[in-house]
């Protein structure tokens, strides 16, 4: 780097982290372990997301964590161009829609951040950001995509 | 339709937009002072007290700081369309006999920062594990992200979201109290500076200072106390709230609490869409309106865009909206529901700066958070 450049580069240390918490932990401790861990109620066989002790949609307390399959579509998202503490924009900011059916907010990565690119509904796969003690879930186009 | 209960009193503070001397809780005061004034009532007349209870001074440190001792207090907390819960939560309170004239106060320096909370929030909470890893800057990048599917799912454009800003200018240029009062174009709002794609700076809320205040108290109180300015009824009122995280919206097309709210505020008040002379949508960015014309049924699925851009949302047009110039061209202090109530009010009174003629029914719809919850008032004049 010539030692004019004194532009701040974006350190992925700089990102935010997050805290489990006690009825998070699971998906937490899934991540770490490279997997995408969420909940499914055992009364209306229906997962979803974000972890707590309930079923949203009949109130089941009978709970258990499956792991999803990782594959997911790109429901709606927004390009970023505003800098936050450790990304470098443009970020792509999305919702994604698991194979499971439960969406979840994460980054599109792997991928040009141009909307030619990122069209609505394209399959994409998770992949995990180490930060700090967590492993946080971004996902990036499929290898399918990708292969085409 | 009832007209029992009525807005009596309705002031912003003497300006809005940059405010750097005056703090928020002074913002509280000096907008209740003035709707106080406008209502023609002493502090000893007022029994109620109602504010938003976080991020700000909160509704016994403001009814404190003016010397009111409140017997009827809320607190409702539920972002930026709180003012209009409170106004909800007064007509019960007043109907039922726990509160004779009910102050609602917003203050708020966003922009200035004065005497304001810090924004902040616990790294173990939902919204902290869930959503703020990815970079999100708060309401620019978060509220933002439901329009493209809103998009492709309804068919509307990202020109037709350049025209909500369009048409909101040719409003506020013809308000002297507006930031930005300047015409612009389609090409302009596409064309200026990139914030989160597809969202321009234009298509974006301003951030300011102000703040505003409301009494509400019953029709007969009014006739009997106070001042002689028209009385605006509160015909119905709506509310709900679906969830706290944008990414866990049940539909991201559709805003089901515009929905639920306005139903029961129609409802409440005997009539439907077409019954509405004047609109307020609460409109922290360009999508927002949109979403509100279709989800409140003033047009059908997909035809809101076309609808602003054929001019019947501009003056002249046949359902005037966001007359102040809205969130995007007025003011935006973060919480702009107030400010939305404050300009229905100075519709049905005939004193707004860009007056529509013959408004006899006004609509505000408040959203709170981003798409988290919402609440409408049916106004009438009267
Ligand atoms: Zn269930």
């Amino acid at each position: 780097m010539p030692i004019t450049d004194t532009k701040p580069r974006a350190d992925v240390a700089d990102r935010f982290v997050p805290k489990a918490s006690p009825e998070t932990r699971p998906f937490w401790d899934g991540t770490a372990a490279g997997e995408l861990r969420i909940q499914s109620c055992t009364d209306c066989d229906r997962p979803f997301f974000y972890p707590r002790s309930s079923c949203p949609r009949c109130g089941g307390e009978a709970l258990e964590w499956i792991t999803c399959s990782g594959r997911a579509s790109l429901y709606s998202y927004v390009i970023s161009q505003r800098p936050a503490p450790g990304f470098e924009p443009p970020t792509v900011i999305a919702v994604v829609e698991l194979e499971e059916g439960p969406r979840m907010m994460t980054n599109i990565v792997g991928v040009p951040p141009e909307p030619q690119f990122l069209p609505l509904d394209l399959p994409l796969q998770v992949t995990f950001e180490q930060r700090g003690d967590l492993a946080i879930p971004v996902f990036e186009p499929s290898e399918s995509e990708v292969a085409r | 339709m009832r007209d029992d209960v009525v807005i009596l009193g309705a002031a912003e503070t003497e300006e809005v937009g940059r405010l750097p001397e005056t703090s928020t809780l002074e913002l509280h005061v000096q907008s209740a002072r003035r709707a106080l004034a406008d209502a023609g009532l002493g502090l000893h007349q007022i029994d109620g007290i109602a504010t938003v209870s976080t991020g700000g001074p909160g509704p016994v440190a403001v009814a404190h700081a003016l010397g009111i001792t409140p017997t009827y207090v809320d607190g409702t907390s539920v972002g930026g369309s709180s003012f209009l819960f409170h106004v909800r939560h007064a007509v019960a309170a007043i109907r039922a006999g726990h509160a004779t004239a009910v102050l609602i106060t917003h203050g708020e320096s966003g922009r200035s920062r004065v005497g304001a909370a810090p924004w902040a929030r616990q790294p173990d909470s939902s919204m902290a594990q869930f959503e703020m890893p990815y970079g999100v800057l708060g309401p620019p990048t978060t509220f933002t992200i439901p329009a493209l599917r809103f998009l492709q799912e309804t068919g509307n454009t990202l020109e037709h979201l350049a025209e909500v800003a369009v048409a909101q200018r040719r409003w506020s240029s013809r308000n002297s109290r507006a930031m930005y009062r300047d015409e612009v174009t389609v090409d302009e709002v596409l064309g200026a500076r990139m914030v989160a794609w597809p969202f321009t700076l234009l298509m974006c809320c301003l951030v300011t200072d102000g703040g505003g205040a409301l009494v509400v108290t019953s029709r007969e109180f009014a006739e009997a106390h106070g001042s002689d300015l028209p009385l605006v009824n509160v015909a119905g009122t709506g509310e709900a709230a679906t969830t706290p995280m944008v990414s866990q919206m049940e539909d991201m097309s559709t805003c089901r609490q515009f929905t639920l709210s306005s139903q029961a505020a129609f409802r409440e008040a005997g009539m439907g869409p077409s019954d509405i002379d004047h609109l307020m949508i609460y409109d922290a960015f360009a999508h927002v309106p949109l979403y509100g014309l279709e989800d409140m049924g003033f047009v059908g699925r997909g035809e809101s865009g076309a609808f602003v851009a054929e001019g019947n949302t501009s003056p002249g047009g046949s359902l005037p909206m966001n007359t102040n110039g809205g969130g995007l061209s007025y003011t935006h202090t973060g919480m702009y529901g107030m400010f939305a109530i404050q300009e229905s009010v100075r519709q049905l009174r005939g004193q707004a700066e860009a007056q529509v003629d013959d408004v006899e029914t006004s609509l505000v719809l408040g959203n709170g958070g981003m798409f988290m919850s919402a609440a409408t008032l049916v106004l009438t004049r009267g």
